[in-house]
Order: C-alpha cells, then structure tokens, then sequence
C-alpha cells in the first residue's frame, strides 16, 4: 500500500521520524543489543571483571534443573490462563449475544476488570484465598480443603491462575462478542429451520466462524500470560513456594536484579526475545490470512 | 433470536448473572474490608457489609499511607500515576502521529528501514530487557524522575502502525487539492489529517491511559524513592509480610482509589475503549 499523492521535502520526513527513532534507539536497541551481549559474558562475584565466554551461560541455562522447571511452569501457567480465560469468555459472550434484555447492562458490568492492574489483580485474589483471614479460604476449610498457597506450590499456581484469567475475561468477551455479532443471522436462521437445536448450531456454525477469533485470542492470551502477567506473580507468590510459580519472565527479573547475575539473566533475555519474535511472527501470519478473505 | 425458548433465555440470563458475580466479588470484598478496622477484618470470617471506617482509611491512606510498610501519601502517589496515565498516551500519539505522517507522506531515502526499525520494537517489550533497559536508564540519571517513567514507554509500534493505517485510507484527493492550493506539508496535516484523525486518538487515548496508569514493572525497577511511586507500587510496598502482618484495611483502600480512575474510563468512554481496543490489535 502507497499513496500515490506525496510531498516533497530534503529535511522535513526526518525530522518528523527522528523523536520516534531516537527513543526508540536509546530505550528498545541499546538495551537489546546490551542483552545480547551481556548473554555472552561471565561476571565475577565482586561485578568487577568480566570475562567473553560465548555459549556459556546458554549452556548453563539448559543444564539448570531450575531453569527447564521454569519453562515448565511457564507452559501449565500459561495454557492455564488461555484455556480458562478463552472459554469461559466465549460462554459469557455467547449467552450475551444471545439475551435481549440488559445485554448493554451485561457488557458494562463484564468490561470493567480489563482496568484493572495486573498487580492489584493478584492482591485482591490473594486477599480472598490468604491463609488465615481469607473469606474464601474459609468456605474452603467448611468444605474440608486444606488450603495455604503460601506453603503449597499447586494451590499457588492456581491462585495467580485465577487472578489472572479473572483479569483477561473481559479482553477475551469483548473480542468474542464482537465476533459473534458479525456472524451473518441468515446462516443461523437456516440452520434453525432444518431443525438444528442451539447447540448444534453453536458447534457446526458458530464456532467454525469464530475460529479466527478464538486463533487471535489464543496467541494474544499465551503473551499475556508469557509477560503481562509480571505483576500478579510479583504482588502475590514471588515465584513461590519454590519454584512452584516462577514463570521465565519472573527467572529473568529475579535472577538479573535481585541475584545480580548479569549474564544468566541476559542470557534468559535473549531466550525470551526469541519467544517473543516466534509468537509475533505467528500473530502476524494470522493477520495477513485475514486479510486475503 | 432465532426461535423462542424461554428455558435457554433463562439459563443465559443465569450464567450471565453468575459472571457479574464472579467477577464482582473481589471488588466488593475489597471495598467492604477498605470500610472496616483491621481488627474487623482479622476476625474470621470477616463481615460482607459496609463497616463505619470509609473516612478515616481513606483520609489516612490520602495523607500518610500505611503505617507498617511504605509511608508515602497515596495522594501523592495518584498524582504521579495520573502523570504516567497523561504522558504516556499524549507522548505516544505526539511521536507516532508524525512518524506515521512522514512515512505515508513522503518519499525518502530509508522510509523503509525505519518503518522496520519502529516494527522490531513490537517483538522487544520491557519484560525481555529489564537488565540492560534498568543500566540504561541509570546511566542516564533517569531513575526516580518523571522523565525515566514516561519516556521510555513513549514509542510504540502500535500507535504508528494505527495512524499509518488510517492515513491509508485518507482520500489522495485531499492531499492533491491542498498541494494544487499550494499548502505546505505540515499546513497539511495540521488543517486535514490532524481534525480527521481525532476519533482515532480519542480511542487511543483510552486505551493508552489504562496502559500508563496500570504500569508495574517499569516503575518498580526505576522508583526506589517513596515519593515516586506510583499507586500501584505503594500497593505493593504496603504488603510487608504474610496475611496477618498487613494492614489490609488501608492496603484494600488504596486497592479501590488505585482501580477508580481506570475503571470510570473504561465505564464511561465505553464507545472508545472498545473501538481502541478493537483497532489497535487488527
């Protein structure tokens, strides 16, 4: 796509470019091409010398029964949090696709968490399971559960699941609601009139027609969980009780700030970077398939 | 509807209802346990109505923070969140409108190469950099400055690539009517393309306003004085142990005055959230 009407102007496109370019050097390059480099260095305790040692720290990394636990994790966590988050959304977005009454009222009331901070997500969830005075916790002991995710690595991973699944409904319905309501009403009615039942109709049509959506979703969730989910970790487990929640995003924070090992973490890093250009290259396939339609 | 079946309405209203519920539930726990005293809150279970201590939390949270853990002011706190919640979007759209402008625009040596330069930076989010970002900034003298919060977080792939996309669609028309009239570029876009592009950036707005107000990571590498921390830091602060250690009647208070604003934003510009929120993942 170009304009074929342009103006003409030595100076003027690069002064307009420059802000963008040169925050955009300092802040994203600089720092991405440090990474890289620090990945490729040891530091002694003190941080006073530092030593070239090519693959080291790479090779460290995949020998670290910490580290492929984390990657682990990373993976329950974040199928976790897109298979609860995606369909749980799409029930709520079908039903209110479906209702007539109060469905503005509905979409109001179900919006509202995606303003939410990550990290206050995870406070309130943890207030409501904490150990000892959560509300939740207490209906739990009535129930017989013994639950601390203080002490127990499964409990902790399903609360910050449940923190942030909670966080991301709102995102996943919008999306979803948007899509259904672009769903020709023809095709439906057609369905309904050779007998087809609403859940037939919802499996052989709808959902077929929605697959896009849910695609988009489903890459959009697993980043999600990947990196914006920092917050709830950080505000509720710490990547606790041992390394039950420590998700790769959490081992790189921990590791390079509060640890001070430079090279691991840029290590950890370049790793993530990787991660990061495979998902949006995925999403981006996407989004020129659609285009084609 | 397709066909009348009052059961099915009715179980849809019911699911519907039960997710309200559910995701309504933390926030009313939250501000009932920021209305009552921490001994209240500490005698399991704790009550589920409205206790008598909304003022004086709140003006205790407002004026001095908590006691236990970080003592800053939220008031202050809530000014330097509203602060990332003003640059960052305004920032943004100021630096990607014109970049969008130049490389739609214009014909010049490397237009590619720095629409390519601004795409990368999709695939670099802070998360991945923290430790060299953390060195640069330092370096800098940024830390524990308006100018380290905002900055960095002012380039964006997404507001460039938005705006690129809808200069697309401006009729060519328009640009060779005010090149015939003799217009310079930036009379251009000042006249034409920024009045067309408002719908855009209020939508933008919207989007980017949660996105600076909600920052967690950011701020917490580079604030380590009180007085720069934004609310969602000092939430953060404030939890100084396990359960009983915390002073949750003040934590949950300022949990509530943390969501507020965010929250109004999305409610009341729903019309643009959702456009921004649809148009800046196509």
């Amino acid at each position: 796509m170009e304009k074929r009407v342009v103006f003409r102007s030595a100076w003027l496109p690069y002064a307009l470019v420059a802000p963008q370019i040169a925050i955009t050097l300092v802040f994203f390059f600089w720092p991405a091409v440090q990474a890289v480099w620090y990945s490729f260095q040891l530091q002694d305790a003190f941080g006073l010398k530092t030593q070239f040692v090519g693959l080291l720290n790479f090779a460290h990394l995949f020998r670290d029964g910490n580290y492929l636990a984390s990657f682990k994790t990373t993976a329950v966590f974040s199928v976790a949090v897109a298979g609860a988050g995606i369909s749980i959304s799409l029930l709520l977005a079908t039903m209110a696709d479906r209702v007539l009454r109060g469905a503005m009222a509905y979409k109001t009331l179900l919006i509202w968490p995606y303003a939410v901070a990550p990290a206050i997500a995870g406070v309130l969830w943890a207030f409501l399971f904490a150990p000892s005075i959560g509300i939740v916790t207490y209906v739990l002991k009535g129930w017989g559960v013994d639950w601390n995710w203080i002490l127990k690595g499964d409990q902790a991973m399903l609360l910050v699941v449940i923190a942030s699944v909670w966080k991301e409904i709102s995102y996943n319905f919008l999306f979803f609601l948007a899509g259904l309501q672009s769903i020709p009403k023809p095709l439906i009615e057609a369905a309904a009139i050779d007998g087809a039942g609403p859940a037939r109709r919802f499996w052989t049509i709808v959902f077929p027609l929605l697959s896009p959506t849910t695609f988009f979703l489903l890459v959009v969730n697993i980043v999600y969980a990947f990196f914006d989910t920092f917050g709830v970790i950080d505000a509720t487990t710490q990547g606790g009780p041992g390394q039950a929640t420590n998700i790769l995003v959490y081992k790189v924070y921990h590791d390079g700030i509060k640890a001070a090992d430079f090279g691991g973490s840029s290590a950890q890093s370049v790793i993530l970077m990787f991660i990061v250009i495979a998902l949006t290259v995925v999403q981006f396939r996407y989004i020129e398939k659609k285009v084609e339609y | 509807m397709v066909e009348n079946r009052p059961w099915l309405t009715f179980f849809s209203h019911a699911v519907l209802i039960l997710g309200v519920i559910a995701v309504a539930f933390p926030l009313y726990v939250t501000f009932v346990a920021s209305t009552l005293t921490l001994e209240q809150i500490m005698q399991v279970p704790m009550q589920l109505t409205p206790g008598d201590q909304l003022v004086e939390n709140y003006s205790q949270v407002l004026s001095g923070g908590s006691t236990k853990g970080s003592k800053a002011a939220v008031s202050q706190m809530l000014f330097n969140s509203l602060v990332m919640a003003l640059v960052i979007p305004l920032g943004k759209m100021a630096i990607s409108v014109i970049s969008a402008f130049a490389i739609v625009y214009f014909r010049f040596p490397l237009r590619m190469f720095f629409f390519w330069m601004i795409f990368v930076t999709l695939m670099l989010p802070v998360e991945v950099r923290i430790l060299p970002t953390y060195k640069v900034i330092a370096d800098l003298g940024m830390l524990n400055t308006y100018a380290g919060l905002t900055v960095p977080l002012i380039a964006s792939a997404t507001a460039t690539f938005l705006f690129r996309q809808f200069f697309m669609t401006i009729p060519d028309e328009l640009a060779e009517a005010a090149r015939v009239d003799g217009a310079s570029p930036m009379r251009f876009f000042w006249d034409v393309v920024l009045p067309l592009s408002k719908t855009i950036m209020a939508a933008l707005f919207v989007i980017q306003f949660i996105y600076g107000w909600n920052q967690y990571l950011w701020p917490l590498l580079i604030t380590t004085d009180e007085s720069m921390y934004t609310t969602v830091i000092g939430i953060k602060r404030m939890i100084v142990g396990s359960d009983s250690a915390n002073e949750w009647n003040l934590i949950m208070a300022t949990a509530i005055l943390a969501m507020l604003p965010p929250a109004l934003v999305v409610m009341l510009m729903q019309k643009w959230f959702v456009k921004g929120l649809v148009e800046t993942e196509k």
